[in-house]
């Protein structure tokens, strides 16, 4: 049995995406939930599976008491970091095509502005725990520090550059000009990347996503129910799930420039029925610009080492042969583990997003990377 | 030792990982080797991914290898690190078929493949931590 079409993406919903905000992340979680299933003609009590992402929102057994769920049949929890959200719509896919669920929300919210940073939040999380022991107290602090590292390998081996990298800056920066709901609204130059502070080389300021609050969800729905719901139909074509060799530390990976998206992405496309060709936008995680040429490479959009090359002449900006972060991505629009990316390409699918929209957008694709190299993969279709 | 500074982060050695530790501790780079079929492995885990077996015979590595990547840290990420900046993290692609992170101490440039070697250094916290230096 294959997951081809058995579910469709039905509701989406978004907060405002803020630095700073008095909302706690729950909050923000339920007001993007009850936002989607808003958006999808629902009620809070036909929902009948919850994956909450992360853990800065609520469990489920909050959404029960508070949506007043009567009959809650799946909750799972997807441990992937940033590949969470796209990777929980595998899961979604597989409960509907049982028929053990009808409705599942997937849902974000965090507040991490006025909370610890993001290089030391992750000590406390188990799949880090090689990192923390072994590389911390060297001062490897940051998810930055070690993915530089990949970054740099790339750049020593086939010759990748920073201004690549900036390409990748000021293309998210340009569409995220054209988003009400982003974070950074002023324009930036491929000068201005290149001006950008060290962070920690390769990577500059500007190579780094945000941080920010917000909150972020969607509903899958059993693709025989999505034409009689509110929404345009919006179907899940492919998906795929796929973690890198060494999954728990960079430093031991064999490949240090391959990534789990390397595996996941050949069962998307051949459960999809679709070959790159087909895809008329990309909604590509981007913690930093280099992950996205990474994954570019690892889908295969272009071999491994031509990543950088493959992005110049403007091939990703609107306008250009594969437009991607739509939106702005996490560089520019917010970092919300890539459940914006989602949102956003169900958007270009249904025609509605705005002065971004792809003309004629009728097959797109959204990843997540996370945990030191989990990848996830969900090629969608307009119905 | 300076208390207002704000302490660095110290490792939690498990009973897995407790003999590279203590190897640590009096300058030996120690890495698990299959006692069963041979395979070398790092860092500590408890089953070869080869043969499944347990049985661990740590083995004392020849602190030689060749870098494999780095990064350069500009940012304090962590207020105890802040002092030392910029510094750099070196992996290192050890003799044996197996990576180390370690600090590296050299103002010579690196480029993949450069031949290094590899000696414990005890922060002001008594954690040995590795510090990396070109083959002379």
């Amino acid at each position: 049995m294959s997951l081809k079409d058995k579910a469709a993406l039905t509701g989406v919903g978004e907060t405002a995406y803020v630095k700073g905000t008095p909302k706690t992340g729950p909050e923000l979680q339920f007001e993007a939930s009850l936002k989607a299933i808003a958006d999808a003609g629902l009620t809070p009590r036909d929902i009948d599976g919850i994956i909450p992402i992360g853990i800065t929102g609520n469990t489920a057994e909050e959404f029960i008491m508070n949506f007043g769920i009567d009959d809650l049949r799946l909750s799972a929890i997807i441990p992937h970091g940033g590949a969470s959200g796209v990777a929980s719509l595998q899961t979604a896919a597989a409960a509907i095509a049982t028929g053990v669920c009808k409705h599942v929300l997937i849902a974000f919210g965090r507040n991490v502005t006025s909370g610890a940073r993001a290089g030391q939040r992750i000590h406390t999380m188990p799949q880090f725990h090689l990192v923390t022991e072994f590389e911390y107290p060297l001062g490897a602090i940051s998810p930055a520090q070690l993915y530089a590292p990949m970054a740099r390998r790339h750049m020593e081996l086939y010759g990748t550059t920073s201004l690549q990298f900036g390409e990748v800056a000021v293309t998210c920066r340009q569409h995220a000009l054209l988003n009400d709901n982003a974070v950074m609204k002023k324009p930036m130059t491929i000068e201005d990347h290149q001006n950008s502070r060290m962070i920690t080389d390769p990577f500059r300021l500007m190579d780094c996503s945000l941080e920010n609050d917000g909150g972020v969800a969607f509903v899958v729905s059993a693709a025989e129910r999505a034409p009689d719901m509110k929404q345009h139909p919006v179907y899940l074509s492919g998906v795929a799930v796929g973690h890198p060799d060494s999954p728990s530390s960079i430093t031991q990976r064999p490949d240090m420039t391959r990534i789990g998206i390397a595996k996941a992405a050949a069962r998307a496309f051949a459960m999809a029925g679709v070959t790159h060709a087909d895809i008329d936008v990309a909604e590509i995680y981007d913690c930093f610009t280099y992950i996205v040429i990474c994954q570019l490479e690892d889908m295969g959009f272009c071999a491994k080492g031509e990543g950088g090359a493959f992005i110049e002449g403007g091939r990703l900006r609107l306008g250009g042969e594969l437009p991607v972060n739509t939106h702005g991505g996490l560089l520019s629009q917010g970092h919300l583990w890539g459940l914006n990316h989602v949102v956003e390409l169900v958007r270009q699918l249904r025609g509605e997003a705005g002065r971004a929209q792809v003309k004629n957008a009728t097959t797109g694709l959204v990843t997540g990377y996370g945990d030191q190299g989990d990848g996830s993969i969900a090629i969608m279709r307009r119905g | 030792m300076d208390t207002t500074k704000p302490a660095k982060p110290v490792p939690h050695p498990t009973p897995l990982s407790a003999p590279y530790w203590d190897g640590a501790r009096q300058g030996k780079l120690m890495l698990q080797r299959c006692a069963a079929c041979g395979k070398t492995r790092h860092y500590p885990q408890m089953l070869c991914s080869a043969c499944y077996s347990t049985q661990v015979k740590w083995i004392e590595a020849s602190q030689r290898g060749t870098i494999h990547s780095w990064t350069i840290t500009h940012h304090a990420f962590h207020p105890a690190f802040a002092d030392e900046l910029p510094y750099t993290l070196v992996t290192v692609d050890l003799e044996e078929g197996v990576r180390a992170l370690g600090r590296y101490n050299s103002t010579q440039l690196l480029k993949l493949g450069l031949p290094v070697r590899l000696r414990f250094e005890n922060d002001a916290h008594g954690t040995p931590g590795l510090i990396v230096e070109p083959e002379v």
